[in-house]
């Protein structure tokens, strides 16, 4: 009994291996997207990042797992789709069982064991080829790259493998669930019928087609005003509601689009009826009629595809940028503090080095020194004044409990000198603000839009300029400074500086060389003051040693950029290829099977005397058509959508948009044309085969 | 005026261990504005006959010539425009896109053959009146009845003006009162217009409403009746009884020529 189950699947699968391809094509994508989805999320998220980036990784990971119940949404769709496409194409089969007398119990044992099978050996081979592919994908990020990326190479991930194997044993026993529901429910006079009965074409009702588009594309006009151009920081649940507005819009324009778009070309006559027109305009309009659904979410992933890779790509850029611009020395050192049970034990900053051997003549070919100053009464609430309450009630984010960073004027013009910066000049009792962290930059600008006075040590200084100097003091990779306060030198006189540094070039270009030179600063001046905080701490046992004292070089600050930056273009990539690949699938898929089904329409075609030449042409524009509609509306999607991303993503700067979108234009021509083309070709061979064979 | 002429036509299928012959030495022609019935049981080679002249398969031996011009010879592109200009085609399951309305399927044809619709658009009407689909045009298939798209069908071969209209079992999807009207309009568009058709089909009363029957049987020309001056209703007896000749042929109780068809099998196999 259970063999005989087992010999009529076999043959069922051997047999009709052109409508089983499909389907297990379609769930060997579904795994291996799954699985790479999994691992990716879960290695990226699991990648050492220090802590101070703790909350992007945080915030990376609640973007991976919305966005894989939205991967897992998409491949339930697509499994339940393609069965039902093959229980369809089956009909017939399973009328001649119940001719036969086979129990409706025996069908469906029959179709359980085929799921099973099927769904063994598309896990497998799923499995196989997800793990090749993220293999590859990290290769060719890796070259993205110029720092050591062998941190980011992944593994095969067990866990994620785990949960592919769970979640598409779920599937398939809803799967199994659905299809013996199906059969019960079948009728042999149904089954017997089903392939005689001609397609019933629904045209919907014009005006209500230009209604529903017009009102779809206000709609959508008010999402994209919204995100893009936004008053203030938008709120996350209003973002949720905007990209509502975005699925549903998108939703209905493909819903109306082809019944308007088919009034237009019919009531242009000339273009209408020439040659095979009317008929690929028809052929088009039924079959985007019939999967608004598929078009809507291949829309919406391709829109994500352009976002994360323009994005990542914008990234990338930028971080290298980024690097020449904002790190034009080698090292720098901080010296601040040292403290004894709270009390600190230098007075002089001066001491601190030569405690621990610091001579920056010896270290560097050229360097500058300069010093923080902090007044205790002048703080960030200070400066705001009497628009303190008005600002913080605007921006509740931004942290307002600090003070402000102070430094006279020599010292930053000689920096500035030493970086090649514009210097500035004062006047004795002026001040000019240094800022370039965007989101301070706005709230700084407004307040010095007035023109306020300021009391630093007792002095009142009046402003030199109505906004702030564009400009850093530190060295890094982001515009991240968020405001410093060049006085005049007299103004700090009489106080001691809080922190002093040093920022130093060594003059080694060689990249490599550069980077065990930097590396060997590094660690030598960490071991020596740490050297220093043990003996204090040894010689004073019973009193509480706190120690600050920083020393960076650029490669450290290049291999951190990396860190983030790294995880999150990673991911932009991953999840764009993925889901180009995932749409280009499920297009091709739905494209391969509509030529199937219409095999016998491309006969009476040629019955009638259509050329090959056109009907190859008419089959060339329907795959057109049906590819270019959702990457256009996916596109218009983008423009708005990156311009959000832009807000989001400014403190790493998104320069060079121009080359990003070149890049990820290039890949979508790649990936995305090629679906095009290999599907193209397939369906001029299905729909070619077996010319002039009658039975 | 002699329009086709099929000239000791061949037809094998198969491979060499079991050959068929399914047209075997067939030789007839057509005049032009004649109506012409191929009639035989299933399996006498008539769909094989009119597959050949309609250039849809290939004779394995002989000529058809169509106004002269021998068809066996044409390939590619000179083979579907020779389809597309000189023939018309109704079939059996009507073979209309289901995704056009009535009018659509019929000014396919049209602008299948880059004409300009919009100048036929009368013709069509015209040719939509004659058949009396003037009211389905705007329909889809669904939403007519066999005869009806069985008379759009029609109305497609035609409207090309065709030289020969081939209609293979036209008739054999629909009820009796369908077949009637279709028929009568056939018999309207050979008279008035002028039209030649050849109609395959098994159906004596269809067979009726033409001007000449040949019957076919295993592949050969079995015999050839004319109507003349016949009542239609003369002529189906006439049909009748040559149909009864075949099948008591078939039954066995006409000492038979030609071996059983299972005899025959055994011997080659």
């Amino acid at each position: 009994m259970l063999a005989m189950l087992f010999k009529i699947s076999a043959r069922n699968i051997r047999r009709s291996m052109r409508d089983y391809a499909i389907y297990f094509f379609t769930l060997i994508i579904g795994v291996s997207i799954f699985y790479v989805f999994n691992a990716i999320g879960g290695q990226a998220a699991m990648m050492q990042v220090d802590e101070s980036t703790h909350e992007i990784v945080a915030l990376l990971a609640d973007v991976i797992t919305a966005t894989s119940i939205f991967v897992a949404l998409v491949l339930a769709f697509l499994i339940i789709y393609a069965s039902r496409f093959l229980m369809k194409r089956r009909n017939n089969e399973f009328a001649i069982y119940m001719m036969l007398g086979m129990s409706k119990r025996k069908i469906s044992a029959i179709l359980l064991v085929e799921t099973i099978m099927i769904g063994i050996g598309s896990l497998f081979v799923g499995l196989l080829i997800g793990v090749g592919f993220s293999q590859l994908m990290s290769a060719i990020v890796a070259n993205l790259f110029e720092a050591d990326m062998t941190n980011y190479q992944f593994t095969i991930s067990y866990d994620a493998i785990g949960m592919t194997v769970f979640f598409f044993a779920v599937m398939y026993i809803a799967v199994m669930i659905f299809n013996s529901g199906a059969v019960t429910k079948m009728k042999l006079i149904d089954l017997m019928q089903s392939g005689k009965k001609s397609e019933t074409v629904r045209l919907r009702n014009p005006v209500l087609c230009v209604i529903i588009f017009i009102l779809s594309a206000v709609a959508l006009g008010y999402a994209y005003y919204k995100v893009a151009f936004p008053y203030e920081m938008i709120e996350p649940t209003d973002l949720w509601i905007y990209i509502a507005i975005g699925c549903v819009t998108t939703f209905f324009i493909f819903w109306s689009v082809s019944g308007l778009l088919l009034r237009i070309v019919m009531s242009i006559k000339k273009i209408y009826n020439k040659g095979l027109n009317t008929f690929t305009f028809r052929q088009i309009s039924s079959r985007v009629n019939t999967m608004v659904f598929s078009m809507t979410i291949i829309c919406l992933m391709l829109f994500l595809t352009i976002c994360a890779l323009t994005s990542a790509f914008s990234l990338r850029n930028s971080m290298n940028k980024n690097a020449e611009t904002l790190c034009p020395a080698d090292v720098e050192v901080e010296f601040e503090q040292v403290y004894l049970d709270g009390e600190p034990i230098y007075e002089n900053k001066r001491k601190m080095m030569d405690d621990i051997g610091f001579k920056p003549d010896e270290v560097f070919t050229e360097y500058v020194q300069y010093s923080f100053y902090r007044d205790d009464n002048f703080g960030f609430p200070e400066f705001l004044g009497d628009k303190y309450e008005k600002i913080r009630a605007e921006k509740p984010r931004v942290i307002f409990n600090f003070m402000e960073k102070i430094v006279p004027l020599s010292e930053y013009n000689e920096l500035m000198r030493f970086f090649g910066g514009e210097e500035i000049s004062l006047g004795s009792d002026e001040y000019a603000l240094v800022c370039d962290f965007s989101q301070m930059l706005e709230i700084r600008d407004e307040v010095l839009a007035d023109k306020p006075d300021v009391t630093i040590f007792g002095k009142t200084l009046h402003s030199k300029y109505d906004k702030c100097v564009y400009g850093f003091m530190s060295i890094g990779i982001e515009h991240s400074n968020t405001g410093i306060y060049v006085v005049p030198d007299e103004t700090v006189d009489s106080v001691d500086p809080m922190r002093t540094i040093v920022v130093g070039k060594h003059g080694i270009t060689d990249k490599k060389e550069r980077r065990e030179k930097d590396r060997e600063i590094v660690i030598s001046y960490k071991n020596a003051f740490s050297d220093l905080a043990n003996r204090l701490r040894a010689e004073n046992p019973d009193k509480n040693v706190t120690e600050y004292f920083y020393i960076t070089s650029k490669s450290e600050i290049l291999t951190a950029t990396v860190g983030i930056g790294a995880v999150i273009t990673f991911l932009g990539l991953y999840i764009g290829m993925v889901f180009l690949i995932a749409c280009g699938a499920l297009l091709a898929l739905k494209e391969l099977s509509g030529s199937v089904d219409s095999i016998t329409r491309y006969e009476m075609l040629r019955k009638i005397g259509a050329e090959e030449r056109d009907i190859t042409f008419s089959l060339f524009k329907q795959t057109g058509v049906f590819f270019l509609m959702p990457l256009l509306l996916a596109i218009v999607h983008s423009i708005f959508g990156m311009k959000f991303a832009n807000l989001v993503l400014e403190a790493f700067g998104t320069d060079e948009l121009a080359r990003s979108i070149a890049l990820t234009s290039g890949i979508l021509l790649l990936i995305y044309g090629g679906y095009f083309l290999i599907t193209f070709l397939s369906s001029k061979r299905i729909v070619r085969e077996m010319p002039g064979k009658t039975e | 005026m002699e329009l086709l002429k099929v000239a000791q036509i061949e037809k094998y299928y198969g491979s060499k261990s079991s050959l068929t012959k399914a047209v075997d030495d067939i030789s007839f022609s057509v005049d032009e504005g004649e109506f012409v019935a191929i009639m035989g049981a299933s399996g006498s080679g008539k769909t094989t006959l009119l597959n050949c002249i309609s250039t849809i398969d290939r004779v394995t031996s002989g000529h058809i010539y169509l106004e002269g011009q021998d068809i066996t010879n044409l390939k590619g592109k000179e083979l579907n425009r020779f389809r597309r200009e000189k023939l018309g085609f109704i079939f059996q399951d009507f073979n209309l896109l289901d995704t056009l309305t009535g009018y659509e399927n019929i000014s396919l044809a049209l602008s299948i053959q880059k004409r300009s619709v919009s100048a036929m658009d009368k013709r069509i009407k015209e040719v939509a009146e004659q058949l009396g689909i003037t009211d389905v045009l705007s329909k889809y298939p669904y939403q007519m009845s066999g005869g009806q798209k069985q008379r759009v069908a029609s109305a497609r071969a035609i409207i090309t003006d065709p030289k020969l209209v081939l209609a293979d079992e036209p008739t054999g999807a629909l009820d009796s009162k369908s077949s009637k009207m279709l028929l009568e309009r056939f018999n309207y568009l050979n008279r008035e217009l002028g039209a030649t058709i050849m109609m395959v089909t098994h159906d004596s009363f269809s067979a009726s409403y033409a001007r000449r029957v040949i019957f076919l049987k295993d592949g050969k020309v079995f015999n050839e009746i004319n109507r003349g001056n016949d009542s239609r209703k003369q002529f189906f007896d006439k049909i009748i009884d040559v149909v009864t000749l075949f099948g008591a042929d078939i039954s066995g109780m006409v000492s038979g020529e030609e071996p059983q068809p299972s005899e025959a099998t055994a011997k080659r196999g």
